[in-house]
């Protein structure tokens, strides 16, 4: 991993902080960057994994942002979690760090008419080092190939549309993070290995310290009381949500490099040669955040 | 009249800055005490802020941890160099750098004028406040506190516990009376200077100090020994979450803010920028209103409910509960009916006539899910598949509840059923639970499946049902639970079923004018008998008569014609 362009030194003691890795996603950037900025990140860190469509040259423009670039196996680095710990610990000490993937947008508690600092300042109110903020499977009403997206947009626009409560828990009792499956995933493309279906828990907002480290993406952490985002006496702990908008168009092109590099394997790849509808007449259309908290998919907690 | 503010303040000066400002302007004394912790730069910068403002002072530094003496220090440093400096001020409103006036100072001012002589300061005595940290009231004024709370917990804690058993108790000096309540107060001058060169001042000051939490304590207990009139409550909106933290106003609680009417509220974000230019405004208008903070307290009791009880039924990411902590199993109150489909096969379309609401299949079937109508997906997006709803049938089963809240949820079982779930449906009192046992026997004795199979299957299910009916029996049952032996139920099922319709929709008062069509019993008896000859002991359909007939010399009562 080489540093490509390093603005850390700009970086301030209260700054908010977002950790991201990807890989050929330039027509996503400019929303994705807009989006965070909107709600109070003050700065980037990218690892890039040998992106060949310019989204480094676009990055490396941004003065926000800091970047790294890596020829290295996506799978073999675990996804990336063994880079991005790498820049957390050097980086995001004393910080609210927030890591997410290129197509992960964050909804938290009146994130509509509060900024992501009300949030953090809240949390340091509470001693809460952590906020957890299951990813919320995003798809259009139509075929997935059939929602252009255009360099931009709002992805939500088209990928409006999701499964309000279609989830399946369990508690990890290594961990104790809790393992949450389901959505359309589940439904479409693991309904006979259910088992199998992909973790939809996520920590990504957390204080950090430099002890600590993202174990499997960021599904669970170390140490594990970090991922006790939840409240096991009755109670609602505060939360948020990841608005996952993977499933438009630019996932046709995915597949097929994805499946080229056998880096991702996945039945969802292998499904989406069938031209899937996620959509059913069941389907929620996305509005804001009180939707999703009436919904129950997250919480105020004793945020008011 | 003029009040004069004492203001303690930490953090965000930029914000105490304007709201001094904001109070020295309109004619009224500022006394600002910085946090000893507070470094020379941000002290120094505040003082530049407000050097241009004759009526704002300083006062000496004492370092102010939670909980500590040094607030009470501080407030008693600040309140002196009021009185010695002010001599105009005939009230004294202790505020804090994170307080914010919701209406003009002359409001304020009005509103003692037409109060004289009263000191608003909640101050409660120990038996009776029920909002203690830590669980400490009395305890407070008697035990030693030599460790910190927040950062020596368990040293606190073992210290606490010593000295009860100890039996460790210190003496509350005469004329004390230990009360409590918000530290945030306005007292007359007359009261104040009462305390402040009170001849046992030394006395008081030597035993608050070792008293925990004195800032909610020390004024609290001597006004009741100097003041002439106590108005026992606050003037600034204050409200305190379930660990004790002050909630936090945003810009969002504008609106509410605005029609509170209260005169100062607490805290607010520093970053609230609207509150703060629509608050200190110069040409705030003046209002005669009462302090009505009414819904802010709902707004924030709720949140605290919502922290603390969390929505019954619901498992999702940030509540998952343990068992018998789920405040509510389930999100609303269902019915599983076993049996009654293999008795009545149009019960499921009758029954959602009678009652209104939605009569899905058997939910738990091996095959797949069978919703209302055979959909494929339901509500929220659960699936028909049976292996994911077998991969976690409790998150199915409540999902599909907290999903269709609001509309009763009726379903089937049967002991060919997945049977995961019998257990926690048992122990929920939202289930309402009806079985005609044996009932399971009559399509098997219609499947035209050869014997022995038949023979087989009907044992089969037989052990299944009997350990779920010994089940619904335990003594720990929560679930609505009745259970008729097929024979006792076919004797007279019009009152078990009024019964049952009733229960579901009781509004509806559902009468119940005739039964819905009942399955062939024809040669079900003989087929019992004939079980029972090949060495099988059919036993939860009763005493099933051989020959179908219930009541010999009369036609059948339960073939409704």
């Amino acid at each position: 991993m080489r540093p490509v362009v390093d603005r850390t030194s700009d970086l301030r003691r209260t700054d908010i902080l977002l950790f991201c890795t990807l890989r050929n996603e330039r027509i996503r950037l400019p929303w994705f960057l807009d989006f965070y900025r909107r709600i109070g990140v003050n700065h980037f860190f990218f690892v890039d994994n040998d992106s060949g469509d310019g989204g480094r040259e676009y990055l490396a423009q941004q003065p926000d942002v800091s970047l790294w670039t890596t020829k290295a196996s996506y799978a073999r680095s675990r996804f990336g979690v063994d880079w991005l710990n790498l820049l957390l610990r050097r980086h995001a000490h004393g910080h609210w760090a927030l890591t997410v993937d290129v197509d992960e947008f964050l909804v938290y508690p009146f994130s509509d008419t509060r900024p992501l600092r009300a949030l953090t300042d809240w949390l340091d109110t509470c001693a809460i080092r952590s906020l957890g903020a299951m990813m919320v499977d995003m798809y259009p009403k139509g075929r997935i190939a059939d929602a252009r997206y255009a360099e931009g947009q709002d992805p939500l626009e088209i990928a409006s549309w999701f499964d309000g409560g279609n989830y399946q828990i369990s508690r990890n009792p290594d961990l104790r993070n809790l393992w949450i499956q389901g959505g359309p995933r589940a439904r479409m493309f693991f309904a006979d290995a259910p088992s199998k279906a992909p973790a939809l828990n996520k920590v990504p907002l957390v204080k950090w310290h430099r002890n600590y480290a993202y174990v499997s993406s960021t599904h669970m952490l170390l140490p594990r009381g970090l991922n006790q985002v939840y409240d096991s006496g009755g109670g609602e702990k505060a939360s948020g949500c990841l608005l996952h908008a993977k499933f438009i168009d630019t996932f046709e092109g995915k597949t097929a490099e994805e499946s080229q590099r056998q880096q991702h394997y996945g039945r969802e790849y292998a499904a989406y040669d069938t031209q899937p509808v996620l959509w059913t007449r069941w389907s929620e259309q996305y509005v804001n955040w009180r939707q999703l908290e009436m919904l129950g998919l997250m919480s105020k907690g004793n945020w008011a | 009249m003029t009040v004069g503010f004492i203001m303690l303040c930490h953090t965000a000066f930029d914000r105490a800055a304007q709201v001094a400002r904001y109070w020295a302007e309109a004619g009224s004394p500022v006394v600002i005490h910085v946090d000893a912790r507070v470094k020379a730069q941000p002290f120094a910068r505040l003082k530049a802020q407000l050097a241009d403002l004759g009526n704002v002072r300083f006062s000496d530094r004492f370092a102010c941890e939670w909980g500590s003496w040094g607030l009470v220090a501080a407030t008693l440093g600040a309140g002196a160099l009021m009185l010695r400096d002010f001599a105009q001020v005939d009230h004294v409103f202790l505020a804090s750098g994170a307080c914010l006036p919701l209406r003009p100072v002359a409001d304020l001012e009005a509103y003692l004028a037409a109060r004289p002589g009263t000191d608003f300061i909640e101050s409660v005595t120990t038996e009776d406040v029920g909002w203690t940290v830590g669980g400490l009231d009395r305890e407070r004024f008697t035990l030693r506190f030599p460790f910190s709370w927040r950062s020596q917990r368990a040293l606190f804690d073992g210290y606490v516990r010593l000295q009860r058993r100890a039996g460790f108790s210190r003496t509350i000096p005469a004329g004390v009376e230990p009360h409590l309540g918000s530290q945030w107060w306005c007292l007359t001058r007359g009261t104040l200077a009462a305390i402040l060169n009170s001849p046992d001042r030394r006395v008081h000051d030597a035993y608050f100090r070792r008293v925990w939490i004195p800032d909610e304590s020390y004024f609290q207990s001597l006004v009741r020994r100097y003041s002439g009139r106590i108005e026992s409550r606050s003037l600034t909106l204050s409200k305190f979450d379930f660990q004790g933290k002050p909630h936090i106003f945003y810009d969002d609680h504008l609106g509410l803010l605005r029609r509170s009417d209260c005169l100062v509220a607490r805290k607010i974000w520093p970053h609230a920028n609207q509150l703060y230019k629509t608050f200190l405004a110069p040409d705030g208008k003046r209002v005669a209103a009462e302090p009505n903070p009414g819904r802010i307290d709902k707004l924030f009791s709720k949140a605290v409910d919502r922290r603390v009880n969390g929505r019954p039924g619901l498992y999702m990411q940030s509540r998952f509960p343990d068992r018998e902590f789920e405040n509510g199993r389930t999100a609303a109150p269902y019915s599983a009916f076993q049996g009654f489909a293999d008795v009545f096969p149009e019960f499921e379309p009758w029954l959602g006539r009678m009652t209104g609401g939605r009569v899905h299949g058997h939910l738990f079937a091996p095959d797949r899910v069978h919703f209302a109508g055979g959909e494929a997906v339901f509500h929220g997006g659960l699936s028909d598949s049976a292996k994911l709803r077998d991969y976690n049938p409790r998150s199915f089963l409540t999902s599909l509840l907290w999903n269709a809240r609001g509309e009763r949820q009726c379903f089937q079982t049967g002991p060919g059923d997945n049977q995961a779930l019998n257990e926690f449906m048992a122990g929920d009192v939202n289930a309402q639970i009806s079985v005609i046992s044996g009932a399971f026997a009559l399509p098997l004795f219609h499947s035209g499946l050869p014997f022995a199979e038949v023979r087989k299957e009907v044992a089969r299910l037989q052990k299944i049902e009997a350990a779920h009916l010994a089940l619904l029996r335990a003594s720990w049952v929560k679930a609505r639970v009745r259970i008729w032996p097929l024979a006792e139920f076919l004797e007279n099922p019009m009152d078990p079923l009024q019964t049952i319709v009733e229960e579901i929709a009781p509004r509806l008062r559902p009468r119940l004018a005739d039964l819905p069509r009942m399955a062939d019993f024809s040669g079900f008896g003989r087929f019992l008998q004939d079980l029972r000859n090949q060495g099988m002991q059919p036993t939860l359909m009763g005493d099933y008569p051989a020959s179908d007939d219930f009541n010999p010399g009369r036609d059948r009562p339960f073939l409704v014609s």
